[in-house]
C-alpha cells in the first residue's frame, strides 16, 4: 500500500519536472528558465527522499541537503550575473 | 695484454696525445710523431715475419666474454701482410704529409688524429680474428675516413664526397654485420678460425647464402666494387696523403682483406666464385674504361685503383675454384691466389707512389687538370721519373712488378677456360676476354697520365704557379716506392718465400700440404705462353688506341648522363628525401581531427581484428539482474540528453543537456546505492557546467556562429564503430567473467580490521590509501596549472 503511494508520488514529481522542463526549453527569458531549474532541483530532493524511503535506507540524507545547497547557490549565481553581469566581483582598487 | 694489442692500440693512444703536441710543440710539425710511430710498428711488424712461417700468433684480452665476444689478435700470413702495408705505407705518407701539408695553414692537430685513428682501425680489422672486434674496428676506418675525405671542409665537393662515402661503407659495413651474425647463429662463435674449422658443416645451413651475399656486400662497398665504386673517385676531394693512403694502399683493401680472409669459409660454394669473380672482373673492364675519359689526375687514380682492385677480387674469386681441384697435383687454381696477393703488394706499391707524383704536380703547379698540364719533363725530371716506373708498372710492362702480376693475372684468366663447374665451360671463356680488354684501357690511361702531364706542350700560362721540381723530402716517400717497384720486378722471389706464401696458406689453409709447388709458380716467368702473346696484344693495340685517342673520344660523350651510376645515387637520394618528405606531409596535416581518426581507426580495427581471430564474442543472460523501472526511465533521459548534445543548434543548449547528463548519472548513482558516489557527481557536475559556461561567454565574437555541428559521414562511421565495439567487448568481457570478485574480503574486514563504516572511504585511504594521495597530487598539479596560467599570461600582458 505504501510502496504504491510512494511510487506515485515519485510520478507526480517527474510530471512536475516535464512541465518545468517544458518551462526551460521554451521560456521566453532567462529569469524564467533559471526559476524552473529551481522548481525542477526542489522536486529532484523530494524524488531522493521518496526514494531513500523507497530503498529503506538514510545514506542519501546528505545527499537532499547537498542538493538543497547546490540549488540555493547556483540561482544566487544565476541572478546576480542577470543582475551585474558577473558572479565574482573584483576589487575596485585591486 | 700484449705486445700485439698494445700495437693495435698505440696509434689510438697516440692519437689522443696529438692535439697537445700540436698545441705544445709549435716548432716541430707534429707528422714527426705520427711518422716515428708508425716506423716503429712497421719494424716490429717486421720482426714477426719469420715466426709465422712456421706458426700463428694468437693472443687473447677479454672484452665480453659473456657475449663470446673477446679481442682476440691472430697473426698468419695475411693479416701480417697487411699489417705491413698499413704500418710501411703509413710511415711514407706520414714523411710525406710532413712536406705536403703547411704548418702554418692547415689544422695539422685534426689531421693526425683522423690519420692516427684510422690506422689503428685498420690494424684492428686485418688482426682481429673475433668477427664483432673485425665490424666495430671496419666502422671505425669508415669514421675516420670521412673525416679525412671532409678534411677540407669547407668545399662542398669534400663533404658531398666525405657523406656519399659514409653512406656506402656504412651501408655494406651494417650489411657484413648481418652476415656475421648469421655466421654466429649457424656454428655458435664469432671467431674466425673456429668458423673456418666448421665450415664443411654448415654450408647447406639454409642461412649460408645470405650469411655469404651479406658479407660480400660488405666487402664490395668498402673496397668499391661495382656497382659499389661511385664513392670512390667522390672521395679524391681529401688530401693527397689521405688518397694516397686509404684510397689506394690500405682502405679499399680491407674489402680484399674480408674477401681473403672468409674464402676458406664461403669458397666452396659456386655462387661465391661467381659473384667474386664475376664482380672483379667487370669492375676491372668497366672502371679501367671510364678511366680514360677523366680529366683529373686523381680522377684517373681513383677510377685505376677501382679498377685494379676488381683485378685482385677476380684473382681471389678465381682462387676459390682451388677448393675443388685440390686433388690436382698441378694447381693452376692456386697460382690465382698467388697472383692475388702479389698483386695486393704491387698496386699498394705503384699506385702510392703515383698519388704521391699527382700530388707533388698539384702542388708544385697549382692544378690536377691533364688539360692545362704538359711539358713538365724538364722541368721536374726526378718526378717524372717516378711516374714513369708507376705507370708502366701499372700497365703491365717489363721489367717491373706490374708485368709480372698483369702475367700471373692473366694465365688465371686463361686456366679459367679449362675450369668444368660451375657452368664455366659455357661462359669461361668471358674472363680471359674481357680481362684483355680491361688490360688494354688499363695501358691506355696509364700512358696518357704519364705522357698528357709530362711531355708535350709546356704551358705556363695556365698555371697558377711557376713550377720547379719538389722538395726532396717529398720525393723521398715515391722514390722510396718506386725503388720497390723495380726491386719487385727484378728479384719477386724476395717477397714469395717470405710473406705470399703464408698469406696463400692463410687464403686457402686446405691445401697447405702442396707448398713447394706453390713456390715454383713465383719463380716461374720465363717462356712463350699465351699470357705473353696477350700482353704483347695489350701492348700493342693499347699503343694503337691511345694515338688514336682523339679520334674515338667522343664515344664517352654518347654515354647518356641519366644511365651513370652517379646520377642513379643522387636522384635517389633526391628521390628518398623527397618522398619521405611528402608521406610525412601527408598524413601529419596537422589538424588534431585527424589524428583523432587515425587513433580511433586504429583503435577499432585492433580490437575488431583480434574479437574476430580469437572468436572472442559472446553474449549471456544468465546471472544478470532485472531490469526495473526507474532504470528505464532514467536511461531514456539521458539517451535523450546525449542526442541533444549532439543536434543542439546552440553551444548553450548542448551545455545544459550536458548538465542534464551529469545529473542523471547522479541518479543512478541513487538507485545503484552509491551515497558517496551521488555527492561527490552533484558537486563535480554543478563546477564543471559552470566552467563551461565561463569558457562559452568568453568565446570571442567574431566565431561566435550559432550553427549545427556538421554531419560528416567518416566522423559518423567512426564514432559508430568505436560505441560498437566498446558496447561488444564490454558484453563479452560480462559474459565470460572467469573467477569471483574480491569485495568479500572488504565486507569482512572493514569494520574489523580498519575500523570504520563506510567501505567505500576505507577503501579510499585504507586498504588503497596510495591511488588517494596520487590523486590529491593530481588535483593539486592542475590547481597549480590553472593559477599558472592564468597568472603568467597576465603578468606578461602587463610587461607589454
Amino acid at each position: 500500500m505504501i510502496e504504491m503511494m510512494l511510487t506515485t508520488a515519485l510520478v507526480l514529481f517527474a510530471l512536475a519536472i516535464a512541465i518545468a522542463l517544458y518551462r526551460i526549453i521554451s521560456g521566453p527569458s532567462i529569469p524564467d528558465r533559471v526559476v524552473a531549474m529551481d522548481m525542477i532541483v526542489v522536486n529532484l530532493i523530494s524524488g531522493i527522499a521518496v526514494v531513500s524511503v523507497l530503498l529503506k535506507t538514510k545514506a542519501f540524507l546528505e545527499v537532499i541537503l547537498i542538493l538543497g545547497i547546490l540549488a540555493f547557490i547556483s540561482t544566487i549565481a544565476l541572478s546576480k550575473f542577470i543582475e551585474r553581469g558577473v558572479i565574482i566581483e573584483r576589487k575596485r582598487d585591486g | 695484454m700484449s705486445l700485439l694489442h698494445i700495437a693495435i692500440f698505440a696509434p689510438l693512444l697516440l692519437a689522443i696525445f696529438i692535439p697537445f703536441l700540436f698545441k705544445r710543440l709549435r716548432l716541430i710539425h707534429t707528422g714527426w710523431f705520427v711518422f716515428g710511430l708508425s716506423i716503429i710498428l712497421f719494424i716490429y711488424f717486421l720482426q714477426l715475419l719469420p715466426d709465422i712461417r712456421d706458426y700463428e700468433i694468437q693472443e687473447t684480452i677479454d672484452w665480453i666474454p659473456s657475449l663470446g665476444i673477446n679481442f682476440t689478435v691472430y697473426v698468419d700470413g695475411l693479416s701480417l701482410l697487411f699489417t705491413l702495408l698499413i704500418t710501411g705505407i703509413g710511415s711514407l705518407v706520414a714523411l710525406y704529409s710532413i712536406y705536403y701539408l703547411s704548418k702554418e695553414k692547415e689544422d695539422l692537430g685534426s689531421f693526425y688524429v683522423y690519420l692516427l685513428m684510422f690506422m689503428g682501425a685498420m690494424l684492428g680489422v686485418v688482426l682481429s680474428d673475433n668477427l664483432i672486434v673485425l665490424y666495430t674496428f671496419w666502422e671505425l676506418t669508415s669514421f675516420s675516413s670521412f673525416l679525412l675525405i671532409g678534411y677540407w671542409y669547407h668545399k662542398e665537393r669534400s663533404r658531398y664526397g666525405a657523406q656519399k662515402s659514409m653512406l656506402i661503407t656504412v651501408f655494406g659495413g651494417l650489411a657484413m654485420l648481418g652476415g656475421f651474425l648469421l655466421l654466429y647463429l649457424m656454428t655458435g662463435s664469432f671467431s674466425i678460425r673456429d668458423i673456418v674449422s666448421m665450415a664443411s658443416e654448415i654450408t647447406a645451413d639454409p642461412f649460408f647464402t645470405p650469411a655469404l651475399v651479406l658479407v660480400l656486400l660488405g666487402a664490395f662497398t668498402k673496397s668499391a666494387q661495382f656497382p659499389f665504386h661511385i664513392w670512390l673517385p667522390d672521395a679524391m676531394e681529401a688530401p693527397t696523403p689521405v688518397s694516397a693512403y686509404l684510397h689506394s694502399a690500405t682502405m679499399v683493401k680491407a674489402g680484399i682483406y674480408l674477401v681473403a680472409r672468409l674464402s676458406p669459409i664461403f669458397a666452396v660454394q659456386g655462387t661465391w666464385f661467381w659473384l667474386v669473380a664475376g664482380f672483379g672482373i667487370f669492375t676491372l673492364a668497366w672502371a679501367s674504361f671510364n678511366a680514360v675519359k677523366q680529366t683529373d689526375l686523381k680522377a684517373i687514380l681513383a677510377y685505376s685503383t677501382v679498377s685494379q682492385l676488381g683485378l685482385i677480387m677476380s684473382l681471389l674469386g678465381v682462387g676459390a675454384a682451388a677448393l675443388h681441384y685440390s686433388f690436382l697435383d698441378d694447381n693452376l687454381y692456386m697460382a690465382a691466389t698467388f697472383a692475388a696477393v702479389f698483386h695486393l703488394i704491387n698496386h699498394a706499391t705503384f699506385k702510392g707512389s703515383l698519388f704521391m707524383v699527382v700530388g707533388i704536380v698539384d702542388h708544385e703547379t697549382g692544378t690536377r687538370d691533364i688539360r692545362k698540364l704538359g711539358g713538365l719533363m724538364q722541368i721536374m725530371p726526378i718526378t717524372f721519373t717516378i711516374a714513369l716506373i708507376g705507370t708502366f708498372s701499372m700497365a703491365g710492362l717489363p721489367p717491373f712488378n706490374g708485368f709480372l702480376s698483369k702475367e700471373m693475372f692473366l694465365a688465371a684468366m686463361v686456366n679459367v677456360m679449362s675450369l668444368d663447374i660451375f657452368n664455366m665451360d659455357t661462359w669461361g671463356v668471358l674472363f680471359p676476354v674481357i680481362a684483355w680488354i680491361g688490360s688494354v684501357f688499363t695501358f691506355v690511361y696509364s700512358m696518357l697520365l704519364l705522357f698528357k702531364t709530362f711531355t708535350g706542350d709546356f704551358k705556363p700560362e695556365k698555371l697558377e704557379k711557376k713550377p720547379h721540381e719538389a722538395p726532396f723530402g717529398m720525393l723521398l716517400p715515391p722514390i722510396i716506392l718506386g725503388a720497390l717497384v723495380v726491386v719487385f720486378g727484378f728479384f719477386p722471389n724476395i717477397l714469395s718465400a717470405s710473406i705470399i706464401e703464408p698469406a696463400a696458406k692463410a687464403i686457402a689453409p686446405a691445401l697447405i700440404d702442396a707448398g713447394q709447388e706453390y713456390n715454383s709458380h713465383i719463380s716461374f716467368w720465363h717462356g712463350f705462353t699465351p699470357e705473353l702473346y696477350m700482353t704483347i696484344g695489350i701492348i700493342i693495340f693499347g699503343a694503337f688506341l691511345y694515338v688514336s685517342l682523339p679520334k674515338w673520344e667522343k664515344i664517352y660523350r654518347r654515354f647518356p648522363e641519366k644511365l651513370s651510376l652517379n646520377y642513379f645515387y643522387d636522384q635517389s637520394l633526391i628521390r628518398a628525401e623527397s618522398g619521405s618528405r611528402g608521406l610525412t606531409n601527408s598524413y601529419m596535416n596537422g589538424s588534431i581531427r585527424t589524428y583523432m581518426i587515425y587513433i580511433l581507426i586504429s583503435f577499432v580495427g585492433i580490437l575488431a581484428f583480434s574479437i574476430i581471430r580469437k572468436d572472442a564474442f559472446s553474449f549471456t543472460t544468465e546471472g544478470l539482474a532485472p531490469i526495473g523501472l526507474y532504470e528505464v526511465v532514467l536511461g531514456i533521459i539521458i539517451f535523450g540528453a546525449s542526442i541533444t548534445i549532439l543536434v543542439a543548434k546552440s553551444r548553450l543548449t548542448s551545455i545544459i543537456a550536458l548538465g542534464a547528463v551529469g545529473y542523471t548519472v547522479a541518479l543512478f548513482f541513487v538507485l545503484f546505492r552509491a551515497p558517496d558516489l551521488v555527492l561527490t557527481q552533484l558537486v563535480i557536475e554543478t563546477i564543471s557546467v559552470a566552467l563551461f559556461l565561463l569558457a562559452f561567454y568568453h568565446l570571442p565574437k567574431i566565431n561566435r556562429k550559432e550553427e549545427r555541428i556538421g554531419f560528416k559521414l567518416t566522423n559518423a562511421l567512426v564514432a559508430a564503430g568505436v560505441g560498437v565495439i566498446v558496447t561488444i567487448i564490454a558484453f563479452s568481457a560480462l559474459s565470460n567473467r572467469l573467477f569471483e570478485s574480491i569485495s568479500q574480503y572488504y565486507v569482512e574486514n572493514t569494520a574489523e580490521k580498519a575500523g570504520g563504516f563506510n567501505m567505500v572511504n576505507v577503501i579510499l585511504v585504507d586498504f588503497r590509501g596510495f591511488d588517494t594521495m596520487f590523486e590529491i597530487a593530481v588535483l593539486g598539479i592542475a590547481a597549480l596549472g590553472i593559477y599558472g596560467m592564468i597568472k603568467l599570461r597576465l603578468s606578461r600582458r602587463e610587461d607589454q
